[in-house]
């Protein structure tokens, strides 16, 4: 796939949030994803779809810098957030991760009480509002209120799969991040909870730009506007790795209803993957 | 069809039971000495016991009929072992941070993982000359010799290496998930680890802490020339800077009397040491699985 | 400049209009400078561990220099150790510190690894096997002191007829060519394989539970009895675990001071036999160290480096071992 291509499906979008211009991300010496390039759209869901392996997740964590914390991982390219390189010497991860919150795939509540969930990232932040105004109007952005109000001093671990999600949510929302990332969200858990968390994705994106990375193609086109679709290929050196490299990125309804490229119409048919 | 009936007389089968009846004796025999050693030392130990022995002090060896009691021993054990734990747990603790949140793989890191290991394999008498080689014989601690703080000092090589190791161990525990989570949040690694991973590994870390104290109470050889021996007591701060008492430099000085009573006040204090010692340890154990 | 302004603009950027309320949005330097203070306080603390193991080293070979110097390598052949005439050997020491240890874990292995066996393979129920357990944890936990007590004042007393006739029937043997008349090696190596008993028993029991469960089913499987399973399967499979054990303990036995000073009756004269007082290293500098001075003190030194080196090879050794046992499942 020449990057010429890949330029030219991307339907430029000028209010766009973040940049990834020609991003290369290896680890060790071995590429993971090779040059892509996309903008992510302000206040809208951006979908990273693709077969296991092709590195959706590798991209979504380089936006908060998240393989900083992988030994040997390295990129090369611009990653552009609000006019700044997010890699550039002076830029500190630690503040890019203030303003690009993250929920991983499984749901890591911290063993503190709910309250203090919430409370812990706000006070990082420097947080000088009321914050038990803070604690359940996040709560609420989540939907998770209801089930909370009564527990608040509960170990955020008693709670059941898909409400610990929903904190965990709740906690990121707390911050109020610029960028809301989700690696895989829901995988871990059952549908009745999956379908509460892709309600309060369409609450967040009110407010919110969120970048969802997920191998559920349904739920790719049931919450998200825009849609990357990434696909892997063997390496030519015979050593049996794959990389990972953007196929083709768009509003999310001509991803499934008229793709351009024929592997993107060969996975959302379900032929592969 | 009668093959496959058990054959009690068979070659197999009396080798085999003969084989275990072997391991039941070795068993017995290896949890033997534990309870002789026990018995013995409630029982002889315990005949001199009473209220007084805690508050009296230890006589100089004499022919004299008692040999006094052992109360400035296990204040002098308790001051000693303190000053040890405070010496010994913010280093272990910071090298432990270090080895589980901070190295990477690098030779300076293999090389304190290596030097913990070495250091924890270091014979206990060696930390005592050490010590005295570095500290009393030198005077540097405001011109003092034998005292309980060079005591502590050389009690808390022994524990340093065991808190590094159990620091790291337990904040290995902790699920990468949790720390994601709290940089996902946009927390500094100084926030992460005192605010999450540090408190949630804090059951493992405190129970090798305080079994590592425990075992630290019990020591004698590095004591024997640092912190010494007193028939005193301990009063003010300037006596840390003094010879102190303690249990186990007393049952070795007193065991090796020649005089009935002092051997007798040897074995009180011996129960006394074996009580705090596994009293500590089964109450940490109990108090883990209370809080499981 | 263009990217410190990116910065700048990043910094300033505001979400939603509801900026004043995270004023750490931007990390403060106080901020940075605790991050990384905290981290180089991590890294001074992990030092100390390197410092004072070279210190430790340092010290105590300065301190042997003098003796080594006049006595080289001739000091751990020769056995006259005379503080009055100021001649040192520490050859009766070394030969009691290697003797008593390698003894002790003769003693200690079958019953070490018998126990491990007897609790690991299902010969009796859970309960059973969690009381050994807390037996062998707790006579671990016992202060070595209190060992050379009951050594003392029982162990010593109760074996002192048993060896005698030992020497009766059997001093032709030069081993037992001396009566026993009090403190003696043989009765420190016994305490010595109480002591090391509890390492030997709890390495071994982990090197037998860690061997995967399908071992132990294949070996059942084509009709292997209990008993074969263990020789020729179980044993074999957790050797390397437990040899790393043995040697754990051996260097524990070596530089174990207390138990062996009270019981090994401090002779600085060489005698063969086991029954005869004799000396180690560690007894000897527990026994001498607090009153001795000038090349005497020197002389204690080196013999404490000697035996610093040994119990550091020892545990290499056994630690290179135990390492590879984790890597092998």
């Amino acid at each position: 796939m020449s990057q010429k291509v890949q330029m030219q499906n991307n339907k430029y979008k000028p209010e766009s949030m973040i940049s990834l211009e020609d991003v290369t991300i290896r680890y060790g010496k071995y590429e993971a994803v090779r040059n892509i390039y996309f903008d992510i759209p302000k206040d809208r869901v951006t979908a990273l779809i693709g077969p296991s392996g092709c590195g959706k997740s590798t991209v979504l964590r380089a936006i908060n810098r998240m393989n900083d914390l992988i030994n040997g991982c390295s990129i090369t390219g611009r990653i552009v957030f609000n006019g700044v390189d997010l890699y550039a010497k002076e830029v500190d991860p630690v503040e890019v991760r203030r303003k690009i919150g993250m929920v991983f795939q499984q749901p890591n509540p911290f063993p503190k009480s709910i309250y203090e969930n919430i409370a812990f990232g706000a006070r990082i932040n420097g947080f000088t509002g009321d914050m038990d105004e803070l604690v359940e109007s996040s709560l609420r952005s989540a939907a998770v209120w209801d089930e909370c109000k009564d527990k608040l001093k509960e170990s955020g671990c008693s709670l059941s799969g898909g409400q610990q999600q929903r904190l965990c949510i709740a906690r990121t929302i707390a911050i109020e991040p610029e960028v809301i990332l989700m690696d895989e969200p829901c995988s871990a858990l059952d549908p009745i909870s999956t379908l509460k968390i892709e309600e309060t994705i369409h609450e967040l994106k009110k407010h919110f730009t969120i970048v969802i990375v997920t191998h559920n193609m349904q739920q790719a086109l049931r919450v998200s506007d825009m849609t990357a679709f990434f696909n892997a290929e063997q390496l030519d050196n015979g050593s049996g790795g794959k990389v990972g490299y953007l196929v083709e990125f768009n509003k999310t309804d001509m991803i499934f209803n008229s793709p351009t490229e024929k592997a993107t119409k060969d996975y959302v048919s379900g032929k592969f993957g | 069809m009668n093959q496959l009936y058990y054959r009690p007389l068979s070659a197999r089968s009396i080798a085999n039971k003969s084989l275990t009846l072997f391991a039941l004796i070795l068993t017995i025999a290896s949890t033997l000495p534990l309870a002789f050693i026990l018995a013995y030392v409630i029982i002889k130990g315990g005949n001199n016991l009473n209220f007084s022995i805690f508050t009296t002090l230890p006589e100089p060896p004499g022919d004299d009929l008692s040999a006094g009691g052992i109360g400035n021993a296990v204040l002098g054990t308790f001051i000693v072992t303190g000053i040890a734990a405070l010496i010994a747990i913010p280093i272990g603790i910071g090298g432990g941070v270090y080895l589980a949140e901070y190295s990477k793989r690098g030779p300076f890191c293999k090389f304190i993982r290596f030097g913990t290991n070495v250091l924890s394999c270091v014979p206990s008498i060696i930390a005592g000359v050490f010590v005295y080689g570095a500290i009393v014989s030198t005077r540097v601690i405001s011109g003092s010799t034998f005292s309980a703080i060079a005591g502590g000092i050389s009690l808390s090589i022994l524990m340093i290496p065991s808190v590094i190791k159990t620091t790291d161990e337990g904040l290995k525990l902790v699920s990468d998930d949790l720390r994601k989570g709290a940089l996902g949040v946009g927390a500094s690694k100084f926030a992460t680890i005192v605010q999450i991973t540090l408190p949630s590994a804090l059951k493992p870390i405190a129970t090798g802490i305080i079994l590592g104290i425990s075992r630290a109470a019990g020591e004698t050889a590095p004591l024997i020339f640092t912190a010494l021996f007193s028939f005193y007591w301990s009063q003010g701060s300037q006596s840390l800077l003094e010879p102190i008492a303690s249990l186990s430099v007393l049952i070795y000085n007193f065991a090796l009397e020649p005089y009935e009573a002092q051997n007798e006040l040897a074995l009180t204090a011996a129960l006394i040491l074996i009580a705090i010692i596994l009293g500590i340890n089964i109450m940490t154990k109990i108090i883990n699985r209370l809080i499981n | 400049m263009v990217i410190i302004f990116g910065i700048y603009c990043l910094v300033m950027t505001v979400p939603n209009g509801k900026e004043s309320q995270f004023l750490l949005r931007s990390r403060p330097p106080s901020e940075k400078l605790i991050d990384v203070g905290f981290k180089n306080l991590a890294i001074a603390t992990a030092s100390m561990v390197a410092i004072v193991l070279l210190s430790i080293v340092a010290i105590v070979f300065a301190g042997a220099l003098e003796s080594m110097g006049k006595y080289g390598l001739h000091f751990l052949f020769t056995s006259n150790w005379n503080p009055v005439t100021n001649e040192y050997g520490a050859f009766t020491a070394i030969y009691g510190t290697i003797l008593t240890s390698l003894a002790s874990l003769c003693i200690a292995i079958p019953l070490g690894v018998g126990t491990a066996i007897f609790i690991t393979e299902n010969f009796i129920p859970q309960i059973f096997k969690n009381i050994i357990g807390i037996f062998i944890e707790l006579l671990a936990a016992i202060p070595s002191v209190v060992l050379g007590l009951w050594a003392i004042f029982v162990m010593e007393p109760f074996l002192r007829p048993i060896l005698n006739s030992l020497n009766h029937y059997m001093g032709w043997i030069p081993l037992f060519s001396t009566g026993a008349s009090g403190p003696g090696v043989a009765p420190a190596i016994l305490i010595l394989s109480i002591m090391i008993l509890p390492i030997i028993t709890s390495i071994a029991r982990d090197s037998l539970n860690q061997i995967p469960s399908r071992l132990r089913e294949a070996a059942y499987g084509v009709g292997a009895t209990r008993w074969h399973t263990i020789f020729n399967v179980l044993l074999p499979a957790a050797v390397s675990g437990i040899a790393g054990g043995v040697l754990l303990a051996l260097g524990r036995a070596m530089g174990e001071t207390m138990a062996v000073t009270m019981i090994i009756g401090n002779s600085t004269n060489f005698n063969i036999s086991l029954l005869a007082p004799g000396n180690t290293i560690a007894s000897m500098i527990a026994n001498q160290f607090g009153e001795a001075d000038g090349s005497q003190v020197s002389s204690l030194m080196y013999a404490a480096f000697v035996l610093m080196s040994l119990s550091l090879l020892v545990n290499i050794i056994a630690q290179w071992l135990v390492k590879r046992l984790s890597l092998k499942y």
